[in-house]
């Protein structure tokens, strides 16, 4: 069986004014469902690059991304937002909560984009945010919130279109020790309870430990993996 | 699906003071539009209220207005033997045959204005059911005196019941002020048309003869016996009513060609004062549009959401500068009207189409000052947006 993700000879520059500046160089992976992949490397070592092409938020120079069949790396924008809302939840480093809007509306906003009644999002709303933890945090807004809780809700939002993969982009890069480790463990619930795809994006050591194969990249090159 | 409208609401809690400055911007631009349009149809409709339905009025076809009007004895007699026309008590026809002038009067801040003085006939009562008097007495037809229509009253130092005014080598004396309902002749000074055409020694000649018809209805029938009558080619017939519609269109046209022009103006500060808001707004949120496109947002809910945003300024905008004008029908003003070369006094009048079309403006600003911004805001790249 083939795996979930492929990533084949992806490649991947930016151009600076007149200069091309490679960041991933002919890169090729597999991951496999129930996998939870860390992704390690200095500053501008195409970590986040490489996550963001997996997650459909970035296109490649040269190579393709397969997820479940999909070639998502040849897909047209907007057929790459439907596929992003129905197979993939976000967590990023600073929360990226609405402001605006109560945790219920944070975490709602997926649910808006699939055909669902009030009444089943809001059972579903309701679902993510008992497994985060924050059943009773349900109307507060994101400044009412610790670091911790609102990357809580983050995952909860992450997760209640139940999305094929869960990308997270240093979720512990803005938390304290505590805060951290709760979020760490939460991750890897989602992992292990309910056999989610996890692909992750860290400087810490201490993060990766919770990944069960950890890639480690240097200068656009896969240049170590380690299976935990 | 979009996304939700409360968001869209919420997020000006957020920016409570500059899209609080937008919006009052594009109030006065609504306000200044909506205030010309209300001019322009506050003098329609008082001159379009000047005179009454079965009254018919007769000038010479070459005359632009009542002034450069002449109508001679024997015209003035030809008329009145023709059919449908309503007769007085004694049997006589019911008729004004009236010479109009225009003198100058010295305002209230010291500067001269141009008034209409008209002369009517003896027993023009009938035909002009809507005035009355309401301070002093009705002028008699044997003295030299005037009355005051009540829009000029209070507007000139020399238009006061009491004081005598200057004009064809004669004082006359003001014994009384009209109402004539809030049309054009309020702005107007009356005295008896034998009196006036004897001192500005104008023999029998009048400028306009207004008939009274039997009833409305009987005027196409009048009118295709005047128009049959070879002797009264040079003159023609016209709905009293009609007549001063039209004696408006120029000083309405005038007004809403200027002062749409003028608004025009400021309506491109209003949209650039919206669209330096919205591209705030956009730079301000660019992680949250990051966001929203990375959870499945397509680019065109961006769009609408930011526009709904810009509209729902310019539509609040909108409502308070529309409110504000409202404020306007309390004032009454006057202007030239060049058609009559004389002043006419009018209220500001607020129309369902003004409303209308203050509200269309308003969101008319609010498209344009929005839609780069919100064009921007869709068009961000994902991975941009999400470094903020």
């Amino acid at each position: 069986m083939s795996a979930l993700i492929q990533v084949k000879n992806l490649s991947k520059s930016y151009w600076r004014e007149k200069f091309e500046i490679p960041v991933l160089n002919n890169i090729s992976l597999n991951i496999d469902a129930g996998e939870f992949l860390g992704l390690m490397g200095p500053s501008g070592s195409g970590k986040t690059t490489l996550l963001n092409m997996i997650a459909g938020i970035d296109k490649p120079s040269d190579g393709e991304v397969v997820v479940d069949g999909n070639v998502i790396s040849g897909m047209s924008e907007s057929q790459l937002a439907a596929w992003r809302a129905n197979n993939v939840g976000f967590v990023f480093q600073f929360y990226n909560l609405i402001p605006v809007l109560n945790a219920f509306g944070n975490v709602e906003l997926p649910l808006l984009l699939t055909k669902l009644s009030k009444a089943e999002r809001q059972q579903q709303v309701e679902t993510a945010l008992r497994i985060v933890g924050l059943s009773d945090r349900i109307d507060h807004y994101p400044k009412q919130l610790s670091g911790g809780q609102q990357q809580r809700v983050a995952i909860a939002r992450a997760i209640v279109t139940d999305p094929v993969i869960l990308v997270a982009d240093e979720p512990t890069g803005d938390l304290d020790k505590a805060s951290a480790e709760e979020i760490l463990a939460l991750m890897e619930r989602l992992n292990k309870e309910f056999e989610k795809t996890i692909v992750m994006v860290t400087h810490d050591p201490r993060a990766a430990e919770s990944a069960s194969i950890v890639h480690h990249l240097d200068k656009g090159d896969l240049v170590k993996e380690v299976v935990q | 699906m979009a996304i939700p409208i409360h968001y869209t609401l919420s997020n000006f809690k957020s920016r409570k003071l500059t899209t609080a400055i937008t919006i009052a911007g594009l109030a006065l631009v609504v306000f200044v539009f909506a205030a010309v349009l209300m001019m322009a149809a506050g003098v329609e409709e008082t001159l379009q209220a000047t005179g009454e339905p079965e009254n018919v009025k007769i000038v010479r076809k070459s005359a632009n207005g009542e002034i450069s009007s002449i109508i001679d004895g024997e015209t003035q007699n030809i008329v009145q033997t023709l059919p449908h026309l309503a007769k007085g008590e004694d049997g006589g026809v019911l008729n004004s045959r009236e010479p109009v002038v225009v003198i100058n009067l010295t305002g209230e801040d010291g500067g001269f204005s141009n008034i209409t003085l008209r002369g009517v006939s003896k027993g023009f009562g009938p035909m002009r059911p809507n005035v009355e008097i309401i301070d002093g007495r009705m002028f008699n037809p044997d003295l030299r005196e005037l009355i005051v229509g009540e829009a000029i009253r209070s507007r000139f130092v020399d238009a006061q019941v009491g004081s005598t005014i200057d004009f064809a080598g004669n004082d006359w004396l003001i014994v009384g002020e009209f109402s004539a309902g809030g049309s054009g002749f309020d702005s107007e000074l009356w005295c008896d048309a034998s009196q006036m055409l004897d001192a500005f020694n104008r023999g029998n000649s009048v400028s306009t003869i207004t008939l009274k018809l039997n009833q409305a209805s009987d005027f196409e029938v009048f009118k295709t016996a005047f128009e049959k009558d070879q002797r009264l080619q040079q003159f023609q017939a016209q709905r009293e009513q009609d007549y001063y519609g039209e004696q408006s269109e120029g000083l309405a046209g005038f007004i809403r060609v200027l002062g749409i022009f003028v608004t025009v103006i400021f309506s491109i500060g209003a949209m650039v004062g919206a669209m330096i808001t919205m591209y705030a707004a956009v730079a301000n949120r660019a992680t949250e549009i990051g966001t929203l496109r990375a959870l499945g947002f397509q680019r065109r809910s961006i769009l609408v959401a930011f526009l709904i945003e810009a509209l729902v300024i310019a539509l609040a905008g909108g409502v308070i500068g529309v409110a504000l004008a409202t404020l306007l029908q309390f004032f009454s003003i006057s202007a030239l009207n060049f058609q009559s070369f004389s002043e006419i006094a009018f209220s500001f009048a607020m129309t369902p189409a003004t409303v209308i079309s203050s509200m269309i403006f308003a969101i008319f600003m609010g498209i344009v000052g929005g839609f780069l911004p919100a064009v921007r805001a869709a068009r961000l790249s994902i991975i941009d947006a999400l470094r903020g």
